[in-house]
């Protein structure tokens, strides 16, 4: 289900806690498992439940609660921006109405090339840098003015 | 290489470029010399504890609990493991800080954890960094990778009786995972949710087992306090409120970041390290502590000192340090109707006041800001703030609660005036465009949207 790259690099995650509390590895195994395949099928669920000794449906659980597991496909670029307040104050509604505009889709759509998803994000912790965008969850990009976010599509675009 | 700007006062900051953050680099600014001295001249955990509660350092994640204190809550005679967990959950919206001091300055995080470690005699410690600064989390997974091979951690340590093992563990986008008890469910793999204290984590933490959980900046400072000892620490603030603290200063102000500076430090000096109001616009109010805590009206603001003792007595919380600056052209409304969503959005679901009321708060302040009010909203809003704070597990009801309360306390007249003419009292023509975008929501919050309808 998940290469063997992948089960080595949680194979090292589940080395971090005592032998018998497997379950705190499943973390770091949807976030692994979401890495490779993009989005988080049942089947792959199901299959961490099986490695970490789980039940089904306390994977689920964690799945469903924290914001940054995709439980459906996204674009090929899954573009999440913080609108919360401070941000906000800061410019990040500006960034918000040009990727909408550049893209053509409002947040939560994803274009019809399925190149990018649009996602409106809560706080990242990087407040004083907005507007800060993060791209498929691991790589963030602060001080996103209007030229800026131009040259990161662009860029993606171009993969 | 310019030297990175936190102010003139800066400790934990101080001779950072942004590119010195390894351990070669840290051992040259005396890291790691702290932890030699405890070690070589075998100090007594106790008085680890001692010099610790001595500088009044308090936790920096928002609580501002007394470190020391806290630490001597860990019982002595535990047969069995004990844990030290780093919180770096850092998710509470204007809060930056300990970003900056793990992609600059890691080290000092990971040798204030041994030294957490071995005056609460624990044997391993986790560090909780949520997974939205992924980069720093693999960041500090390479330096506790170089403190490992250089013996600082581990078996042994630097060949004394001390053993420690540290790691990381992800968070992944839930800002209740920040309170402590959360944190713990989220470490052994399940939903963060609180849990019922007491007992508390002290003597039923992690897997059950006695577990003192602190702030990044908490655990950072304690390798100065004991180069430099208590007294130095606490000379740097004021009495009750020792050592310099790092706020991190958004909104409207000309360069938003991070400034350490002493505790006691008036709010108009730090106001000044951050370049001002911007655009030469009037200050109207600053959320002191993180969004979770009272606004203040400027008048209020500016005669107030930034320490813990003299924000509590001007009516609001220092919290975690997240002064959020409006000025004249911000809509009050419009500005907690976007908090009063993160609360929303952010309860974890298990207390109904807080399930229910922070659904109920979005939904009136929601109605109120587009021209849909009604004038016994404000009383509603009130009595569902009273109804949810101090009635839930944790204090995010009462984080969801106290920015509704003040906002209405101190600008009431700008709810009346949306309420009575359907619209902003801040003119349009000078408010910048901001507040939550307009967009089809998320599907677990469709039926909550409906109902506001």
């Amino acid at each position: 289900m998940l290469s063997a790259e992948s089960l080595k690099k949680l194979e090292r995650e589940i080395a971090k806690y005592p032998p018998e509390r497997k379950q705190s590895a499943v973390m770091s195994a949807l976030i692994i498992a979401q890495d490779e395949k993009g989005w988080l099928s049942s089947e792959v669920l199901d299959f961490v439940a099986r490695y970490l000794g789980m039940p089904s449906v306390a994977v689920y659980e964690v799945a469903s609660f924290y914001a940054m597991y995709n439980l459906e496909p996204t674009g090929t670029y899954k573009l999440t921006l913080c609108t919360n307040l401070p941000c906000g104050l800061q410019g990040a509604l500006d960034a918000a109405d040009h990727l909408r505009q550049r893209l053509r889709i409002n947040f939560n759509e994803t274009t019809p090339d399925g190149h990018f998803t649009l996602k409106e994000g809560e706080c990242f912790g990087a407040c004083a840098m907005a507007p800060v965008l993060l791209v498929n969850n691991k790589k963030m990009h602060d001080y996103m003015s209007n030229e800026k976010l131009d040259r990161l599509l662009d860029e993606l675009g171009r993969q | 290489m310019t030297l990175l700007d936190y102010g003139p006062d800066a400790i934990l900051m101080q001779g950072l470029d942004g590119r010195n953050w390894r351990l070669k680099d840290y051992e040259a600014r005396d890291g790691y010399q702290a932890l030699k001295k405890i070690l070589t001249q075998r100090m007594k955990p106790e008085e680890v504890i001692a010099e610790v509660k001595k500088s009044a350092l308090r936790g920096r994640g928002g609580a501002g609990f007394p470190t020391g204190l806290k630490w001597s809550f860990m019982p002595r005679q535990f047969a069995g493991p004990k844990y030290v967990v780093c919180n770096s959950d850092e998710g509470e919206p204007g809060t930056c800080k300990d970003r900056d001091l793990l992609r600059y300055n890691p080290h000092a995080v990971i040798e204030g954890m041994l030294i957490a470690g071995y005056a609460m005699s624990a044997s391993a410690g986790y560090h909780y960094i949520h997974g939205e600064i992924w980069e720093i989390y693999e960041q500090f997974e390479e330096a506790l990778a170089e403190a490992h091979a250089a013996g600082y951690v581990g078996n042994h340590i630097l060949g004394s009786e001390f053993s420690f093992e540290m790691y990381a563990h992800p968070g992944y986008g839930a800002y209740i995972c920040g309170e402590e008890t959360a944190l713990l469910e989220s470490l052994e793999g399940k939903k963060g949710m609180p849990r019922f204290k007491p007992p508390f984590p002290a003597s039923y933490g992690l897997y059950g087992k006695p577990t003192t959980i602190n702030n990044t900046e908490t655990f950072a400072a304690v390798p100065w306090i004991m180069r430099h000892g208590a007294d130095a620490f606490l000379a740097l603030g004021k009495p009750n409120n020792g050592g310099t603290k790092l706020f991190s200063v958004t909104g409207h102000v000309k360069r938003p970041g991070n400034y350490e500076v002493r505790l006691g430090t008036p709010f108009a000096r730090l106001l000044e390290m951050a370049g001002g109001v911007r655009g030469g616009r009037k200050l109207k109010g600053v959320i002191p502590g993180g969004s979770s805590m009272p606004v203040l009206p400027a008048d209020i603001m500016m005669a107030t000192d930034m320490d813990y003792d003299s924000i509590a007595k001007a009516g609001s919380m220092l919290g975690s340090g997240a002064v959020i600056v409006m000025d004249d052209s911000t809509c009050m409304v419009r500005a907690l109707e976007r908090l009063s969503y993160f609360y929303f959005e952010e309860s974890c679901g298990q207390c109904t006041p807080c399930r229910e009321g922070t659904g109920w708060l979005y939904r009136v302040v929601h109605r109120i800001e587009n021209g849909f009010g009604r004038m016994e909203d404000l009383a509603l809003l009130d009595d569902v703030s009273d109804n949810i704070a101090g009635r839930t597990i944790c204090a995010l009801g009462d984080a969801a609660a106290l920015p509704v309360k003040s906002f209405i306390k101190h600008f009431r007249a700008e709810f009346v005036h949306h309420i009575e003419h359907r619209g902003c009292l801040v003119h349009k023509d000078v408010e910048p465009k901001w507040g939550r975008v307009d967009a089809p929501h998320e599907p677990h919050l469709a039926n909550h949207m409906a109902e506001a309808a």
